[in-house]
């Protein structure tokens, strides 16, 4: 099987020099199906199994989970601020579809402009394609609102790609995590796009009087629908009817910046939160199941423990500092209820862990995750434009990791001069040592 | 210890009541009073995490102390070794007594390959052919300058060739013989000088040289004649040592942790009057002390010529590998730095020096190892510096498409079937070429890839044995992992970083991050895990020699 398939794949090579794009993105694909047959020359003969696809693959399997979810989602809370199917397993065939006609787009555009890109430099540069967008196109769209415009993400990701990884060398050379270079285009380029609750659900619009309401359904769902009234399901139906009253599809960061913790209490309970039944952006409001993505990072050792642990202690001592203060009603939010809001647990587990990005020395991620999370809760409590810290805490600590890297460096280089003249030193006399010979044996 | 304990439950104890009251006083309780509780606690957080660190700290000196080392020479912590790992530090073995220091090495890796030898000397395995290869001596002229023609006739220990810019600097055959071949690389460089041996081995006899009563002058004279001079390699870099220099300390390991390694216990067995001889040379030519490096990992105590070794320091050492790196055990007694250089021997080329003195000749015996998976069976055989590697493992082979390595895994040196053992070596690797594809072996559990990583199934075999080829399983990529070389290389040191410093010759980051303490076989473990697959010995050996041509 495997030799019938090598050998179908090596006839349809094409020729490195007459067409060097098309042998660049057929090489892709080769070795994306085989691993080559390299073996080694000088230095070590034998080498560890682990390559940088397989280090890659294995983020994109932890967030498999997150985008079942992240797509169910989608659907349930459109449904759930018309007011239908409120339970969460009532119209699983809508909501499921619901959330696939959704996020398939932001998907397919992400690759296709990314990966695009990443393709054109790979031809150009005369390298061969490098994995590194795996994961940046699996984190973007888990951390995008569901109505992005696609035109928007796919300007987004371009700039990310193009500004923040090619411009500096490609994979491996980036200094800003791609993902979140993405997003923060979106929030800093298009405001008003993505600003007001409406966004964290799919499908709802304002309309002119201030009421929402949800958009009529298009073609596409037409399709589900007769698939559905053939089997005798619910169909989606015409849409654009009334928003439940009083729904405005706030997140409870979003309440909890204006009015405290018991605002929020009103509106969701800590189960929704916790288990992410909320409004918000794809891929970031279910808390177990990035915990078990986390947990598995950290198993298979691709994601550096460290960074999240002191990632989480920086927020915590951020939060008491600030219940302490509490001058505001977010700040008196207590601090253990800040982990039930926001994205702070899928920045740990995905954002701050590129190990790009981050600090290079042990010593060195301590700092910076800590750093993240203290600055990250910072900015989600006393910024009164936005009411979360984590993408503006990351990118700004990416900017400061080579810097954290240079003193724990620096602090090297001096330990070792100060050990060595110690011990030039102690070269005569000769220093007091254990005993040696007869004792010991 | 028993404060800090103290001081977390009280501190866990606080928390209790502040969410506690927290929850009592709902979002309005806001008073002053409540303020002034949160900055104490969080306060006391800090106070926590500082006492932690202190704490730590004067653990760190204590064992310190109590290995009678003092603390400012640095030769206790690896720098990033958390407190907590030494506390559950392996248990001391058996046969050493209480207050036998041992430096603990948690990091590092142990490849368990097929193939070890068994430790039994096949004496029916007997090499014809021999070479002296001046590519395998760092440090010296391209183009030595040849004593003996093609053709001539030598007994073992007579010149071969000498170094030209340093001629007292002389080579010696290794057998009696006929030079058959002067070997010729690049730009005329000589590759090997081939000799093939007499079946009735003839020596050069040696005066009688007596050691007590000579001075150091006399001795290097007596060694440069004797050819003895290249069995001494100086660090920084690795290179045939310096007559004219004094080096600080002698270091001797006596365990090789490399994968199938020999084992120097069993090689030593019956010669531990030639090792002390040796040792005692050893002690002459420095102006230090000569440090042997021994085991406490093993299940026995390492073999009676290590312990009981008279006029030495020793060091013991418990880890995986590479606690079996010379390199890696000076770093833990007293650093290299450019100016404090060392010599290096391996504990057969200490037997070869001692012979000097005891049988009055120049005696190049070695036992080598010849392991690999791809052998019918791996064994240990008697034979010369230089054999001829065909000789050696004529009818053993398993399997013809395999490569044959002069060393270990790691960082032996690449060989032809027709090649011949380089001179530092002791062991013959084979193993198989791995120059086929594998279907999206970047996502399938493969069970038969030695790795670090626990993505591979294996991880939940403790005592898998790998049958090792050599793919690259990938392709080269620029550096993206971070924390992979530190975890497998038991230094104070940023092996990394200092790959990127040598990358963009920074020098004066390349020595300070400790570049005259590392060789190859150090980082050769680095290299192994690297999932970019850098090549991290050839950068680091670009460094040295950049660094070598500014000292």
């Amino acid at each position: 099987m495997k030799n019938a398939l090598l050998k179908a794949l090596k006839q349809i090579e094409p020729d490195k020099e007459k067409s060097p794009l098309l042998h660049t993105v057929y090489d892709g694909f080769f070795t994306f199906a085989f691993t080559p047959n390299f073996t080694t020359k000088d230095g070590v003969h034998i080498r560890d199994g682990m390559d940088l696809k397989r280090q890659m693959v294995h983020v994109v399997l932890a967030l498999q989970v997150l985008y079942l979810f992240g797509t169910y989602n989608i659907g349930h809370q459109h449904f759930v601020a018309l007011g239908e199917y409120t339970g969460f397993l009532q119209g699983v065939h809508l909501k499921l579809i619901y959330g696939l006609i959704k996020i398939i787009p932001i998907f397919v555009v992400t690759h296709v402009v990314g990966l695009g890109i990443e393709f054109y430099y790979a031809y150009k540069k005369g390298h061969g394609i490098e994995e590194g967008f795996l994961v940046s196109g699996a984190l973007i769209p888990l951390i995008m609102p569901p109505d992005i415009p696609l035109w928007i993400l796919a300007v987004s990701v371009a700039f990310a790609v193009w500004i923040g990884k090619e411009a500096f060398g490609g994979t491996g050379m980036n200094i800003l995590n791609i993902a979140l270079l993405a997003r923060v285009f979106v929030f800093f380029a298009y405001p008003t796009y993505i600003s007001g609750d409406e966004v964290w659900i799919a499908g709802i619009e304002k309309a002119a009087e201030g009421g929402y309401f949800g958009q009529a359904y298009g073609a596409v769902y037409g399709f589900f629908d007769n698939i559905f009234a053939s089997l005798g399901l619910a169909t989606f139906g015409a849409g654009g009817s009334a928003v439940v009253d009083g729904y405005t599809g706030a997140t409870p960061l979003a309440i909890a910046s204006k009015e405290g913790w018991d605002a929020v209490t009103q509106t969701y309970t800590t189960g929704q939160m916790l288990w992410g039944t909320i409004p918000g952006s794809i891929g970031e409001s279910s808390k177990p199941l990035i915990i078990v993505g986390a947990l598995f990072l950290i198993i298979t050792k691709i994601a550096d423990w460290k960074i999240m642990v002191s990632m989480v202690f920086g927020a915590a001592v951020m939060a008491l500092l600030l219940n302490a203060w509490g001058a505001t009603e977010f700040m008196e939010v207590p601090w253990y209820y800040q982990f039930y809001m926001g994205s702070f647990l899928f920045a740990m587990a995905f954002m701050a862990t590129d190990p790009v990005t981050a600090s290079s020395t042990a010593t060195g991620k301590w700092i910076y995750g800590f750093l993240i999370g203290f600055v990250g809760m910072i900015v989600r409590v006393l910024n009164p434009a936005y009411p979360e810290g984590w993408m503006l805490a990351i990118l700004f600590m990416n900017v400061f990791a080579p810097l954290i890297d240079h003193y724990v460096l620096q602090a090297n280089i001096n330990r070792r001069a100060k050990r060595i003249k110690a011990t030039m030193k102690s070269e005569t006399p000769d220093a007091p040592a254990p005993a040696t010979a007869p004792a010991q044996a | 210890m028993k404060q800090t304990v103290s001081k977390g439950i009280l501190l866990i104890l606080a928390m209790g009541a502040y969410t506690t009251s927290w929850a009592q006083a709902g979002s309005g309780g806001n008073g002053f009073g409540s303020v002034l509780t949160y900055s104490l606690i969080a306060i006391a957080v800090l106070i926590f995490f500082f006492l932690i660190i202190q704490v730590s700290n004067n653990l760190l000196a204590i064992e310190a102390k109590q290995l009678g080392i003092d603390e400012d020479s640095g030769e206790v912590g690896t720098g990033n070794d958390g407190f907590l790992g030494r506390l559950f530090k392996p248990k001391k073995p058996a046969f050493l007594d209480e207050d036998t220091p041992v430096t603990y090495l948690r990091r590092g890796h142990d490849i368990a390959l097929e193939g070890e030898a068994e430790l039994k000397l096949d004496e029916s395995v007997q090499a014809m052919t021999f070479a002296v290869q001046p590519t395998n001596f760092l440090g010296i002229s391209p183009i030595p300058k040849m004593v003996v023609e093609e053709g001539a006739e030598v007994k073992a220990g007579d010149h071969l060739f000498f170094d030209k810019n340093r001629p007292e600097m002389k080579w010696v055959a290794p057998v009696s013989g006929e030079v058959i071949a002067i070997e010729r690389g690049a730009k005329r460089a000589i590759t090997a000088v081939t000799i093939l041996a007499d079946k009735e081995q003839q020596y050069r006899e040696l005066s009688a040289f007596d050691l007590d009563n000579s001075n150091r002058d006399q001795l290097v004279e007596y060694l440069l004649d004797a050819g003895a001079w290249t069995l001494f390699r100086q660090r920084p870099f690795n290179v045939v040592a310096d007559y004219n220099e004094v080096p600080r300390d002698i270091y001797i390991s006596t365990f090789d942790t490399a994968p199938l390694a020999p084992n120097l216990d069993f090689i030593v067995e019956g010669q531990e009057a030639a090792f002390q001889k040796g040792l005692d040379v050893l002690a002459k030519l420095t102006s230090g002390s000569v440090y042997l490096g021994l085991n406490a990992g093993g299940d026995t105590a390492p073999a009676k010529a290590f312990t009981e070794a008279r006029g030495v320091k020793q060091r013991w050492f418990h880890g995986k590998h590479p606690a079996g790196n010379v390199g890696v055990q000076i770093h833990h007694t007293k650093p290299i730095s450019l100016s404090a250089k060392v010599w290096t021997l391996g504990v057969q080329e200490v037997l070869t020096l001692g012979k000097i003195f005891t049988e009055q000749r120049y005696n190049a015996e070695r036992v080598v190892a010849l392991t690999g998976a791809e052998l019918k069976k791996p064994l240990y055989v008697k034979t010369k510096v230089g054999a001829k590697i065909e000789d050696l493992l004529k009818d053993n082979l398993a399997n013809d498409h395999v490569r044959f390595i002069s060393g270990d895994v790691l960082s032996g040196k690449r060989k032809e079937l027709n090649g011949f053992l380089d001179f530092y070596d002791d062991q013959i690797t084979v193993v198989e070429e791995g120059d086929d594809y594998a279907l999206f072996g970047w996502l399938l559990p493969s069970f038969n890839t030695p790795s670090i990583s626990t993505t591979f199934p294996s991880a939940l075999v403790p005592d898998m044995k790998f049958k090792a080829e050599t793919n690259t399983h990938g392709e080269r990529r620029a550096f993206v992992v971070t924390g992979n070389y530190e975890s497998v290389l038991p230094m104070d040191l940023y092996p990394q970083e200092l790959m990127k410093s040598i990358l963009i010759g920074d020098f004066e980051k390349m020595e300070g991050l400790g570049l005259p303490e590392l060789v190859e076989e150090d980082v050769a473990l680095c290299e192994f895990v690297c999932v970019s697959k850098q090549p991290v010995q050839q950068i680091l050996r670009q460094g040295l020699d950049t660094m070598r041509e500014q000292a």
